[in-house]
């Protein structure tokens, strides 16, 4: 303020670039913070509006034809349409379950392996680093020559153990666990850095008394390690599960329109996209998204207030 | 206190079988451990290596499972993917999206993030992080149409703005966690030697940052090369990204395996380039508020 005082005494004699520079000070908290919330307010609060308004349509073909107020008809539809809706849903949870358990457990597994220092450590990072950056839609059709049924290396590497080629992809009941294991070997890096920076955070104390109290490893893992690490767990889970929950780019890339022709992997989004884009039902696909926005929100605000009960 | 317990120290330490089986299974635990890591090193490492082995093949060698290691490596795919399918085009598309879309972000976002660091603006921050939930295909429909009666589908504007709306919330979410971590006292002590808090912060803060703009920028630019659900929808024939370039590849008839195992590999090399050499700063932003309770 002091700064202030006499340029603002001094009348006309200041410059304006010295009464743009204080005034700049002054309410530099929302001359900061204003751009970004304002594009990202515009880019989202009227999509959203406009989709929340879309849903009570029956806007379909194109979306600049007229359409008619419909009222909840699509959430009507959508919420008693048993062929496509609720499957997708199913799909959609039980990929994202399996995939997140799989990825905090084998995740935990290799952050375990990696907490102490090792000789050719930094080979194994560069490893873990890998499949995390690698653009999803090229490790999609990575996988899809892998798990070609006739010339993939998944089969021929069953085929020297002994078992019989599987499918994979192009199995009714083997697409969604194919594709949730490529997930698997994509994501797991993310949750290893995570975990493993928690890790690394902790302190030795509570670990060695455990030792001096003569607990075996497998003890000090679940009695101290653990319970200590529960906060990072959750964050994991709670980063990866947003992402899990709208999975697209593997999904489509492996099977493509409408998750494969018995829409074996179409999960929600999946489902919405194609509604959306592939087929233009505007109306039904705005009622679809909302549905699965309030999922969305509901999981995370579970975790959010597990983690609170948790930090305490 | 010390000469009091050493005395009874090696009393506590009576079951000395159990010592003796330690070493034992200790050596147990690093065998296994050496296994291990290599099984999770073949495990990520093993599926990119079969792409690019098979990048480097004839369609026909790629059909003979007596040819998977040894065959005649050739360059044809290369040729063709870079050549006739106008990958250079494409490639300077991508990056060029993802470059102005993390430049302006970071325009946007650092000066964001530090408002809302310093001034503890948790609702802000909230309605930006917001844009990390909401499923992408919400926002594509008023997009599109909005851009479609704009004219401005298929050019590089409507991209680039769309893929700032994953850049941003990445950076903000990085930098507030970063400016969290960087004490009070220096912009302090500099306003107090006379520079107006917007000094300080470009004077002071800003220069401490570069290691956290790197981290955001980094991993912004990977998550815009990666990009493929808003680039399906907004980009044109001239404006078309990798990601989108190699999905359009397989829509034909028959699958060209040696072809797009090379454009797979054209799209990810680059990023694995670059995240070899910024590793430490992935990791860091991957990691970024993860630990901080």
């Amino acid at each position: 303020m002091s700064v202030l005082t006499p340029a603002r005494t001094s009348g006309r004699t200041a410059s304006a670039q010295e009464n743009f520079s204080a005034w700049a000070n002054r309410h530099r908290k929302w001359l900061f913070a204003a751009p970004a919330m304002i594009f990202v307010g515009v880019l989202i609060i009227f999509p959203l509006a406009w989709t929340l308004y879309l849903s009570l349509t029956d806007s379909q073909g194109s979306v600049r034809a007229a359409s008619d107020f419909v009222g909840l008809e699509n959430y009507l539809t959508v919420l008693t349409d048993t062929e496509r809706f609720w499957p997708a849903v199913g799909r959609t949870l039980s990929f994202t379950f399996v995939a997140l358990a799989c990825e905090i457990i084998l995740g935990m597994g290799i952050a375990l392996l990696l907490w102490r220092p090792f000789r050719g450590e930094k080979w194994v990072r560069v490893a873990i680093l890998l499949p995390l950056v690698a653009t999803p839609v090229a490790v999609g059709m990575m996988w899809r020559l892998i798990f070609d049924p006739n010339i993939g290396f998944a089969n021929q590497v069953l085929g020297l153990v002994g078992i019989p080629p599987q499918p994979w992809l192009s199995g009714q009941d083997s697409a969604l666990p194919t594709t949730i294991f490529m997930d698997v070997w994509q994501w797991t890096p993310m949750v290893v850095l995570i975990l493993l920076a928690g890790l690394t955070s902790l302190s030795d104390e509570p670990d060695e008394a455990a030792r001096m109290d003569g607990a075996s490893a497998v003890q000090r893992f679940f009695y101290v390690t653990l319970p200590l690490m529960m906060p990072t767990v959750i964050v994991a889970i709670l980063l990866r599960g947003i992402d899990a929950l709208k999975t697209f780019d593997i999904l489509y890339a492996t099977k493509g329109k409408g998750g494969g022709s018995f829409h074996e992997v179409e999960t929600l989004n999946v489902y919405a996209y194609g509604l959306s884009f592939d087929y233009n039902q505007y109306g039904l696909s705005s009622a679809v998204l909302i549905l699965f926005f309030m999922i969305i929100i509901g999981s995370m605000w579970l975790l959010t207030m597990r983690k609170k009960a948790v930090s305490k | 206190m010390t000469l009091l317990t050493e005395p009874q120290a090696p009393a506590r330490r009576r079951p000395q079988v159990a010592r003796r089986k330690k070493p034992l299974r200790s050596r147990a635990y690093k065998t296994f451990r050496v296994v291990a890591l290599i099984a999770v090193v073949l495990f990520l490492i093993a599926p990119l290596f079969w792409m690019l082995l098979a990048s480097f093949k004839t369609n026909v060698d790629i059909y003979d499972a007596g040819k998977s290691f040894l065959f005649t490596p050739t360059g044809e795919n290369y040729a063709n993917v870079l050549q006739r399918n106008n990958y250079f085009v494409f490639i300077f598309n991508s990056f060029w999206v993802a470059f102005v879309s993390t430049a302006l972000s970071l325009v946007l976002g650092v000066p964001a993030a530090y408002a809302m660091s310093r001034f503890t603006m948790h609702r802000s921050a909230l309605v930006v992080l917001m844009a990390r939930v909401i499923p992408g295909v919400s926002l594509l429909v008023p997009w599109y149409y909005v851009f479609s009666n704009l004219k401005m589908v298929g050019g590089f504007e409507v991209l680039i703005l769309s893929h700032m709306f994953v850049a941003l919330p990445l950076i903000v979410y990085i930098m507030m966690s970063y400016f969290d971590s960087l004490p009070l006292e220096l912009e302090e002590s500099a306003q107090v030697d006379g520079l107006t808090p917007i000094g300080a912060f470009r004077r002071i803060t800003l220069p401490l940052s570069v290691a956290g703009m790197a981290t955001a920028g980094i991993l912004s630019f990977i998550f815009s090369w990666n990009n493929f659900m808003f680039a399906l929808v907004l980009s044109g024939s001239k404006t078309k990204t990798l990601p989108v370039a190699i999905f359009d590849f397989v829509s034909y008839a028959s699958i060209d395996w040696g072809g797009l195992m090379a454009a797979a590999t054209v799209v990810t090399i680059p990023i694995m380039i670059i995240a070899l050499f910024t590793q430490k700063y992935i990791v860091s932003g991957m990691t970024a508020g993860a630990t901080k309770g």
